[in-house]
């Protein structure tokens, strides 16, 4: 008995299974987040963000994927399924959802990006995998999980984290990592004022799972919200374990702000892409059952721009991004913008650089981002809103022949009412009352 | 549900020439993004079918290849699903199909274990959307034995190349004519059936027993008086791709708003395969109108009244009118391509020309490079 027990063992065993961090709320996107997690944002179209890490998992042969959510994770839930667009649905391994729960005693949200593994360590032992891989839901890139995990042997690690080298002046917004000559990591600093270093932490790691488990017990008593980058690799580093710096060379964002958000979903539009969705091999996979074309017509110009499946274009599209099922009608004009899912615009309406979210209805002759009014940051949300990018919230209505200047923000159903003089000051915003589900009641 | 789906895929039609060479008519690439067969095959599991089998034999790998999941038909089930179909050899026979009725008996078992009181049959190579609830409701109110949908045929449309129907103020049917020669009616069958379970199992069972192997001319033609056939007007959109001309017609139909709103853009879609492409991209000098373009395109050049598929690529300076240009091909720079059918995966080199007449589309077969 004990040795067939112990053969089922040895099959039910996969080799590495990642752990996606997907429960941020992402608050600097503002109103796009305000009822979906940041990860379950659309992105370049037809996707949403956490598709990059979830097909990375896939092509990188990981077929065991946790996803952790917490905040707002309605949308994120019913994107993820079963993991159908993954080839996820599957008999052993696949996606499983992992939400805060209810314990015998008490029951806990997840408090830190180590709490939520410690929470979860029964599933993982459930999997009994050698490696866990932790990843978060919010990063654009493609990545081989597998040759981190190559490098991870070879150079028998203890823990290898993914990092990036990128400009020294933007590195004192991230976690910077020092390393010696062989890539073995000596120091961490968290958005140090001048960095060492322009090296930083990708929140990709590799553990080995024993050593990640026990860590995790250690640093729970300690830190109740314990957290990777703050707590749990700093122990680690302390006592000395093999911890080393995976380099990554490639395309990587993180989408965090507004205008990041903005840059890089233009970045797609670029005759060859930085980025590129284009290639035959490691495609991005995403939830989208309904794939019809989309019609450019008599009258219509669309260029530098990339338009999803069943969109009707009817006016113009200059340096833009159109999600699926969005109709532009007859005179429109969509200038540096990002149209998501099912949104309308009606006839000799401009926008530019706006970003609306999802079904979303802008009547006739009417101009977002216009010069109206004083450019200013928003004045409610100086931090989110301030360079120039008006946004529009999942569901929100605009009626006809209205001006609404930029670092503006609107979410809900508006009417004339709601401008008076027909129209809305830079850095003025008009948000309703939406309720629990986000849709504007 | 209370039927289950067959659908007739397995025809040759030598009129559709070099697009059927590698493939089945069912598997004909349609409106950028479908294959015939999504079209009878999405209205049976949007009107509720969850039992549909699918009876392939010429070129069949096409279908397979197409219908690798029953899931993008919402048929992964358990109860039902989808069935294909292909001839095999067994201990007592090793035929092909010798028509669509011996087909059907061939795989008599898939009916005899269904449980449904109806079985609907509908033709794979015919592009349509209906609801079956409808039919079934009308079959029911006629006590008909069979019920045949058929639709008036337009002017300008050539009735003779149909089965042509007689009906009497009831709707019942009186006479039904293949091909006819001098057509007695503008009312034309249009392949999709509906019929007891029990009694289509009977009726193939006694045709075939006498050498009769035709479902059209042998059961429905040949009882037509001895059984209650009524006739069920169906007034939607409903093209058959019987010729080259007829599907150079019906992609282009598709530019049609109307023709769009009703298979594309309303529920119930119709389903298809999903390819998992990135969105169409439009380049600085893309200049694309009166087109649908497939997801995963790239295009640059001038694109006028066309049906573009997915991962086309158009190189700068192409010109495009009036033209098909199917899934994957690819074009380079400066080439001119008007009342064209381009089949998959075709190469065009930089400033190569292909130019039909809007009578007969010039069509390039699949895999083929041109060069200037």
């Amino acid at each position: 008995m004990k040795i067939y027990g112990k053969e089922v063992d040895n099959l039910r065993k996969s080799e590495m299974i990642a752990m996606l961090l997907a429960g941020g709320q992402g608050s600097r996107l503002g109103v796009l987040t305000s009822n979906k997690a940041k990860p379950a944002v659309p992105f370049g179209g037809k996707y949403r963000i956490i598709d990059f890490a979830m097909s990375n998992c896939v092509n990188s042969g990981v077929t065991t994927v946790g996803v952790l959510t917490q905040y707002r994770p309605l949308q994120l839930n019913q994107h993820i399924g079963i993991g159908s667009p993954w080839d996820l649905d599957r008999r052993r391994g696949g996606v499983t959802i992992l939400s805060p729960h209810m314990k015998t005693a008490s029951g806990e949200w997840y408090a830190g990006t180590a709490d939520a593994i410690y929470q979860n360590m029964d599933f993982i032992d459930q999997c009994n995998p050698e490696y866990v891989l932790i990843l978060g839901g919010d990063h654009i890139y493609k990545m081989d999980y597998s040759r981190m995990l190559a490098f991870h042997k070879k150079n028998n690690c203890d823990v290898s984290i993914a990092a990036l080298e990128i400009p020294i002046e933007e590195a004192s917004r991230f976690g910077v990592i020092n390393i010696r000559d062989d890539n073995r990591i000596y120091e961490f600093e968290e958005k140090p004022p001048k960095p060492k270093s322009n090296l930083v932490n990708m929140g990709i790691y590799i553990f080995k799972w024993d050593l990640l488990r026990d860590a995790l017990e250690r640093d729970n008593k300690i830190h109740p919200d314990s957290d990777f980058g703050k707590h749990v690799l700093p122990m680690l580093l302390e006592e000395g374990r093999r911890m080393f710096a995976y380099p990554f060379l490639g395309y990587w964002r993180d989408v965090g702000t507004v205008e990041s958000y903005w840059a890089a979903n233009m970045d797609l539009i670029q005759t060859v892409p930085d980025f590129n969705l284009y290639e035959n091999f490691d495609k991005t996979y995403t939830d989208s059952d309904h794939q019809p074309p989309l019609f450019t017509g008599l009258n219509s110009e669309v260029k530098a721009s990339i338009v999803s499946e069943g969109c009707e274009v009817l006016g113009k599209v200059y340096n833009s991004i159109l999600g699926p099922d969005v109709i532009v009608e007859e005179g429109a004009v969509v200038i540096n913008s990002i149209l998501m899912k099912s949104c309308y615009v009606g006839k000799n309406s401009v926008l530019d650089r706006t970003i609306v979210d999802a079904h979303c209805k802008i009547g006739d002759n009417t101009h977002l981002g216009a010069d109206v009014g004083e450019i200013v940051p928003n004045i409610h949300r100086p931090k989110i809103y301030d360079t120039g990018i008006t946004v529009v919230g999942e569901h929100s209505e605009i009626p006809g022949n209205v001006r609404i200047g930029k670092n503006c923000v609107i979410y809900g159903k508006t009417t004339s009412d709601d401008y008076p003089e027909g129209q809305l000051d830079s850095g003025q915003s008009i948000v309703k009352e939406v309720n629990q589900s986000g849709v504007r009641s | 549900m209370r039927a289950v789906g067959i659908i007739l895929a397995g025809g040759r039609n030598e009129r559709l020439g070099a697009l059927t060479e590698n493939r089945a008519a069912s598997a004909l690439p349609v409106g950028s993004c479908y294959r015939a067969i999504d079209f009878p095959l999405s209205s049976m599991t949007n009107s509720g079918i969850q039992k549909v089998a699918i009876i392939t034999q010429y070129n069949s790998r096409s279908l397979h290849d197409h219908l690798s999941s029953p899931k993008w038909w919402d048929l992964g089930n358990k109860q039902g699903g989808m069935f294909v179909f292909s001839p095999y050899q067994s201990g007592e026979n090793s035929m092909w199909f010798r028509g669509t009725a011996d087909a059907i008996f061939q795989n008599l078992t898939y009916l005899k274990r269904s449980n449904e009181p109806y079985v609907i049959i509908s033709s794979g190579d015919c592009v349509y959307k209906m609801d079956f609830n409808k039919l079934i409701a009308f079959h029911e109110q006629k006590q008909a034995d069979i019920t045949i949908a058929y639709r008036q045929v337009p002017d300008g449309d050539d009735i003779r190349q149909y089965g042509v129907m007689e009906l009497d103020q009831a709707e019942r049917m009186t006479d039904l004519e293949q091909k006819p020669l001098e057509p007695q009616s503008d009312l034309a069958s249009i392949g999709v059936y509906i019929i007891s379970r029990p009694l289509l199992i009977e009726l193939i069972e006694t045709i075939v027993s006498e050498g009769r192997y035709d479902l059209v001319l042998d059961l429905l033609s040949r009882y037509r008086k001895r059984l209650r056939i009524y006739g069920y007007r169906f007034d939607g959109y409903w093209r058959n791709l019987g010729s080259i001309h007829s599907y150079f017609d019906c992609n282009m139909d598709f530019l049609r708003r109307e023709i769009r709103n009703d298979f594309m853009l309303q529920h119930p879609y119709i389903k298809t395969k999903p390819k998992d492409e990135p969105p169409a991209k439009f380049n600085n000098d893309a200049h694309v109108v009166n087109c649908i373009v497939g997801s995963g395109a790239i295009l640059n050049g001038y694109a006028n009244r066309s049906v573009i598929f997915r991962r086309v690529f158009t190189g700068d300076r192409s010109h495009i009118t009036n033209s098909i240009l199917m899934e994957g091909t690819h074009i380079w720079n400066d080439c001119v391509i008007e009342n064209a059918i381009i089949d998959k995966d075709v190469i065009l080199h930089s400033g190569a020309r292909i130019i039909g007449t809007p009578e007969s589309p010039i069509v390039i077969t699949k895999g083929q490079e041109v060069k200037a």
